[in-house]
């Protein structure tokens, strides 16, 4: 898709430092954190509140700017939203006026893509997030995860090479959240997109990542890069192996 | 089916209320020992509404006061929905502007008609006036809250998704607020037929509301209840057109 030079990681993290700062003071929120994320890796992003992690995530979406060091994107800084990223939400943030696939072919009608196209790339997506059926229903009378989908597709519908999920599934209950990530693990291998995801959730990290960065609070330093060598495609039962029990062992540890 | 059963029932409802009113008045004007020309029948007054009706001068002030309305009402929308807008998005604008509309707000309309029609002259133009300045406060508090209610993740999400300013106020703004500037409409549409009849009670030699005068004038009580009764239905029937626009455009928005 891209000429880019495919040994350079798709994302480099260089540095970065964000204290915020008011009239009461200032507080830092990242203490220089560093990594790079190579292309079609799935990377969680650990830790417990407070640590800056949906600081980060607002940084690598270019909604927020850092305080010092640079977030790279195929080579160029990222000073601003932009072209190729895709963001998923804490809460759907879908419009309550818009129908199921008028809120995914938003981001298009932005992009003044003609409607009739934005339609045919929006039912695709519709299709991978098993929502079909429900194109025409409002947010009201669906479902968190069911909501959560829709959030989802309608961060694929650029067709983003990287896509940053903010606790997606955290307003999800136990079992909705298991499964939301398993097809969130589909859609991932269907796609084949760089994926970073915040999570305060060890296991839902460990099951879901390729490598799991943990961040200790206050202010927001990397304590682990984990890499997470389990097989794929993962099953629920894998959550109670050894490795995977030892994996979120040493993510624990590493935080505390 | 049961969709016209619902729609007989409620139109017999106000049928019936209807009715009981006018036997009820009726009852009092034949049972009372008010002469009729201070306290007409409703027999007189439908007498006089045939003759007025006929002569044609009945749709002539009506169609009169209409304009003004209409008009006034565009008038005081328009400034009312910018302003709104302006106070909205700046805090400095508020500052500035706030202590005189809140001023204004003090002054009741009679008091400023005269100047108006002194200054404007006693044609249509100060009856215009004189209801734009009516709908004006209702629709610009609408407008501010409406605005000021849009949720900031949406606006987050458009900033992501690189909307540019048009786009964020066509595609976010406007149906975020449209409900609360809607309900501001609904009070406005009733107060600009109010702000008409004011002008026109100042000085004015056509409109429903000189007609009351002339009635009030002549001691013909009966011209002055076709009048007052045509202002209610022209009322009503702007207050229905809101109401069905609100339905139109807001079918989105769950009701009991």
């Amino acid at each position: 898709m891209n000429s880019v030079n495919n040994q350079q990681p798709l994302l480099e993290v260089k540095k970065l430092g964000v204290t915020y700062t008011d009239e009461k003071g200032s507080l830092q929120a990242i203490n220089e954190i560093s990594f790079s994320v190579e292309r079609e890796q799935f990377i969680c992003v650990v830790g417990p509140s407070g640590s800056g992690k949906s600081t980060l995530i607002r940084i690598l979406s270019g909604l927020l700017a850092p305080t010092t060091g640079a977030v790279f994107l195929d080579g160029s800084e990222i000073k601003k939203p932009r072209q190729g990223v895709g963001i998923v939400f804490q809460k759907a943030n879908l419009m309550p006026w818009r129908s199921v696939l008028r809120n995914i072919t938003l981001p298009l009608e932005i992009k003044s893509v003609p409607i009739k196209e934005a339609e045919s790339k929006a039912r695709e997506l519709i299709e991978l997030v098993g929502l079909k059926g429900f194109e025409d229903w409002l947010p009201q009378d669906l479902s968190g995860g069911m909501l959560q989908r829709v959030a989802i597709a309608r961060s694929l519908v650029q067709d983003p090479e990287l896509l940053l999920l903010d606790e997606p599934f955290g307003a999800l209950d136990a079992l909705t959240r298991e499964k939301m990530g398993a097809e969130l693990l589909r859609i991932w291998r269907a796609r084949k997109k760089t994926v970073i995801m915040i999570t305060h959730d060890i296991s839902e990290a460990v099951f879901l990542a390729d490598r799991v960065l943990a961040i200790s609070p206050q202010p927001g330093n990397l304590r682990l890069d984990l890499k997470v060598d389990l097989e794929r495609p993962r099953h629920e039962e894998d959550r109670f192996t050894p490795e995977f029990v030892g994996l979120t062992q040493q993510l624990r540890e590493a935080i505390e | 089916m049961k969709v016209i059963l619902k729609f007989l029932k409620k139109v017999g409802f106000i049928i019936l209320s209807l009715a009981v009113g006018l036997i009820l008045w009726q009852a009092f004007t034949t049972y009372s020992d008010i002469p009729s020309f201070i306290f007409p029948t409703p027999f007189d007054v439908w007498e006089k509404f045939l003759s007025v009706a006929r002569d044609g001068s009945l749709l002539f002030h009506t169609l009169v006061t209409l304009q003004e309305v209409l008009l006034g009402l565009t008038l005081g929308l328009g400034a009312a929905t910018l302003t709104g807008y302006l106070l909205a998005k700046s805090r400095t604008v508020e500052r500035v502007l706030s202590p005189y509309i809140v001023a204004s707000q003090s002054i009741p309309i009679v008091a400023i008609a005269p100047l108006l029609v002194i200054w404007l002259g006693p044609g249509i133009f100060s009856k215009i006036l004189t209801s734009a300045l009516i709908v004006f406060f209702p629709v610009l508090v609408n407008t501010i809250v409406g605005i000021r209610s849009v949720p900031v993740e949406l606006y987050e999400l458009m900033r992501s998704l690189q909307a540019n300013h048009w786009q964020r106020i066509i595609k976010l703004e406007i149906p975020a607020a449209l409900p609360v500037f809607l309900g501001g409409l609904r009070i406005g549409a009733t107060l600009a037929v109010i702000g008409a009849v004011v002008g026109e009670f100042v000085g004015a030699d056509k409109g429903l509301g000189f007609l009351v005068n002339v009635g009030r004038g002549l001691y013909d009580t009966s011209l002055v209840f076709v009048s007052v009764f045509t202002l209610v239905i022209l009322a009503l029937g702007l207050y229905g057109s809101v109401v069905f626009l609100e339905s139109r455009l807001l079918s989105w928005k769950k009701r009991e």
